[in-house]
């Protein structure tokens, strides 16, 4: 050990100037997230698209972990919508009659399911996404929403498994969808992902001040559930409630006209079927604000994830 | 010293926590009328201004709370602070808690790139970098095994083999150091000193002073979110050491034992040669007479007098007490004189210091006398260390 003093002076070697140099041309940058509405926009992107590589590998963590040490692992994540599916099949499907004003019962459930299962994953995944990464996020500086898009991404996998069996299911029934209807799938994906990350990110970010919201989101999800098209149809809904004021009510969640938009795409035998108008110009209009409040979803989560580290 | 860009700029920085003592909804609704009460300011760093430039390394020094570790994430960016300005550039890789990002059910290898991507490695960099990456944990047997069947060593040298093959300009370091095993940890003090070669800018926290005064260019003393001291690792050491004396006099004062020996102190210690004269200046082999004044107003049984030779930075080097040498001392009435001889000292270039100290026979320390006296080895530049002997090179 020897005292400071006797230190000899380091010389800089070549790697250490050349450092030297580069650095002295940089930039000093402000720390962490940038506040303010627009460049911090800015800010927030350019960080992201730097970290995008750390993106794909917690999307690819999550699944990984998810069903770590089990031994049909991946399985599972079909077997679940497939044993829901099931059981919506017999109890509503069959006991309570749905099936009767409902053709391909099956396939239209599952069209709804798919949307319905993507959207919960998200949301309820996204909310708690911030507190569970808290060693992380408290340790570590990343720009924060890369928690909130990899649930997002890992939602998408799981949503694309459960669509290759849809896919698989429409050849097997005979229904292959054709022409202008598939149009509305790529529309109402876009709603659906568009809201439903809009969502993740702030509740990810409220959960962190105030721990009731994953409580509320449960419940919440549970109501959304039963007011979307998924396990009855929009015939049945605009036969009881004939209100056109209601009715538009009814329409103007996204996620009602998401799951209408898909169902329109592949479920074919309900082309005949009663369907709300101007439901193309409805999801477009729906994908523009959606857009806005996603980028009003993430200013917020920016201003709310400063103090992420010392509420957590 | 020419001037390297700053990499670092904190300005007027505070941080501010509030402490609440209701979380859920219910609470807060229940208390939203008396929210003021239920809220607590606390103030984590005041008016913190610092620069660091290129190259430098930097020891952030302070008692436990005094905001050294939220001024580490500060700089790194995890927290923003209240008011003030942190500016940075250059790439920065910050070490707050090895392996903060490992998951326990990937392998060590997943593990790798994840916790390589969290610091900003790309992909094809890590790529580069795996088997060095691998090799310097030394686990390569165990790297395709999940990472929670990993004991704690294992653990902590992969966390550390990643982030030192992250390539920062600027390191931060909390407390991590003191990690695995002696031969690891030596591995890592030796990164440590080739990133300072490289030129890399290192801050540091850490409780181990002689580290500090070992490693850094420059300390920064923290006492309650304030910078107390700023400048040469040696000056800070010993301010921090003089603080926590202070306060560990403080609290000797308060408890009870004080109440039995009040006011019995080390008066002045002098360091004499053979000839009774004190000197500045000391050649190797030579004896020292330490002569220690003490004094207790009320008289003083069973105590004991103990001296002890420091390095300028506070660590210790020597120390010896008439318990150690199996003496039971006279009972101590007023001002008296006692004198310890030490012979054939050895001691390396540099300056010394002596202390004295009066304690009770297995009882606390009564008093103590830091920096009572000091003197100066040289040997002509042929050495450096603690320890003194004249080399010669036979062959």
């Amino acid at each position: 050990m020897t005292s400071i003093g006797d230190r000899p002076a380091t010389p800089l070697n070549d790697e250490a100037s050349a450092r030297m140099t580069r650095l002295a041309e940089e930039p000093l940058v402000p720390a962490g997230s940038v506040r303010g509405f627009f460049r911090g926009t800015l800010h927030s992107l350019r960080d992201l698209a730097a970290y995008r590589e750390l993106l794909s590998l917690l999307v690819r963590r999550e699944l990984k972990a998810r069903y770590k040490d089990s031994a049909l692992g991946f399985l599972w994540s079909l077997i679940r919508p497939l044993a829901i599916l099931l059981v919506y099949y017999i109890a509503i499907g069959k006991f309570l009659g749905a099936e009767r004003s409902i053709p391909d019962f099956a396939i239209y459930i599952f069209t709804g399911l798919t949307v319905w299962q993507f959207f919960t994953e998200v949301v309820a995944g996204g909310t708690g996404c911030i507190v569970g990464n808290a060693g992380l996020i408290k340790k570590v500086y990343l720009p924060r929403e890369v928690f909130p898009l990899s649930v997002v991404g890992s939602a998408m996998f799981t949503f694309a498994t459960q669509f290759v069996i849809l896919l698989l299911a429409l050849v097997a029934a005979g229904a292959v969808p054709t022409s202008s209807r598939l149009l509305y799938a790529p529309l109402a994906l876009s709603v659906l992902i568009v809201y439903a990350t809009a969502l993740a990110l702030v509740l990810a970010a409220v959960n962190v001040y105030l721990r009731d919201v994953q409580y509320l989101v449960e419940i919440g999800l549970t109501v959304m559930f039963w007011s979307t098209p998924v396990v009855y149809s929009w015939e049945l809904v605009s036969r009881v409630v004939d209100h056109p004021t209601l009715q538009q009510l009814y329409l103007a969640n996204p996620i009602t006209a998401a799951v209408l938009g898909m169902q329109r795409a592949f479920w074919v035998a309900g082309a005949d079927q009663p369907f709300p108008d101007g439901m193309a110009a409805r999801l477009g209009v729906m994908l523009a604000v959606g857009l806005v409040l996603l980028w009003l979803a993430q200013r917020l989560f920016a201003r709310l994830e400063a103090n992420f580290a010392q509420e957590l | 010293m020419t001037t390297t860009p700053t990499v670092v700029r904190l300005r007027d920085v505070s941080q501010r926590f509030v402490i609440r003592k209701d979380k859920s909804l219910k609470e807060r609704l229940v208390n939203a009328a008396r929210s003021r009460k239920h809220r607590e300011d606390f103030w984590a760093l005041r008016d913190v201004d610092l620069d660091i430039h290129a190259g430098t390394t930097v020891g952030l020094i302070g008692p436990n709370g005094s905001g050294k570790s939220t001024l580490l994430k500060t700089i790194g960016g995890i927290l923003q602070p209240t008011s003030g300005t942190v500016e940075r550039r250059g790439r920065l890789a910050a070490l707050l808690e090895l392996g903060a990002g490992f998951h326990p059910d990937l392998t060590g290898r997943e593990n790798v790139y994840l916790n390589a991507s969290i610091l900003g490695l790309s992909r094809a960099t890590t790529d580069r970098y795996f088997d060095e990456i691998v090799d310097f944990s030394g686990i390569e047997k165990f790297i395709d095994t999940q990472v929670k069947f990993y004991s704690s060593g294992m653990y902590v040298r992969l966390a550390f083999a990643v982030a030192v093959h992250v390539d920062p300009d600027v390191l931060l370091v909390d407390e991590v150091l003191a990690v695995g095993d002696e031969p690891f940890q030596r591995k890592c003090l030796d990164k440590i000193r080739s990133f300072q070669k490289d030129g890399r800018t290192i801050v540091l926290v850490t409780h181990a002073l002689d580290q500090v005064v070992d490693m850094c260019d420059r300390a920064v003393v923290l006492e309650s979110g304030r910078v107390v001291v700023d400048g040469e690792p040696t000056v800070a050491t010993r301010t921090l050491r003089d603080d926590f004396e202070t306060a560990r006099r403080a609290e000797a004062d308060s408890s009870p034992s004080a109440s039995t020996a009040p006011g019995a102190r080390v008066l002045a210690v002098r360091a004499l040669d053979e000839d009774g004269q004190e000197f500045r200046e000391l050649s190797a082999g030579q004896s020292i007479r330490v002569q220690v004044d003490v004094e207790s107003p009320a008289p003083l049984d069973d105590w004991v007098l103990g001296i002890g030779i420091d390095t300028p930075s506070g660590m210790s080097v020597f120390g010896t007490n008439t318990q150690l040498l199996g003496q039971r001392m006279p009972v101590l009435r007023g001002r008296q004189q006692f004198e310890i001889r030490l012979d054939n000292v050895c001691l390396g270039p540099g300056r010394y210091e002596l202390h004295g100290a009066l304690a009770i026979w297995s009882g606390p320390e009564l008093h103590r006398l830091p920096q009572a006296a000091n003197f100066s080895v040289s040997n002509g530049g042929v050495s450096v260390g603690l320890l003194g002997s004249t080399p010669t090179l036979v062959r």
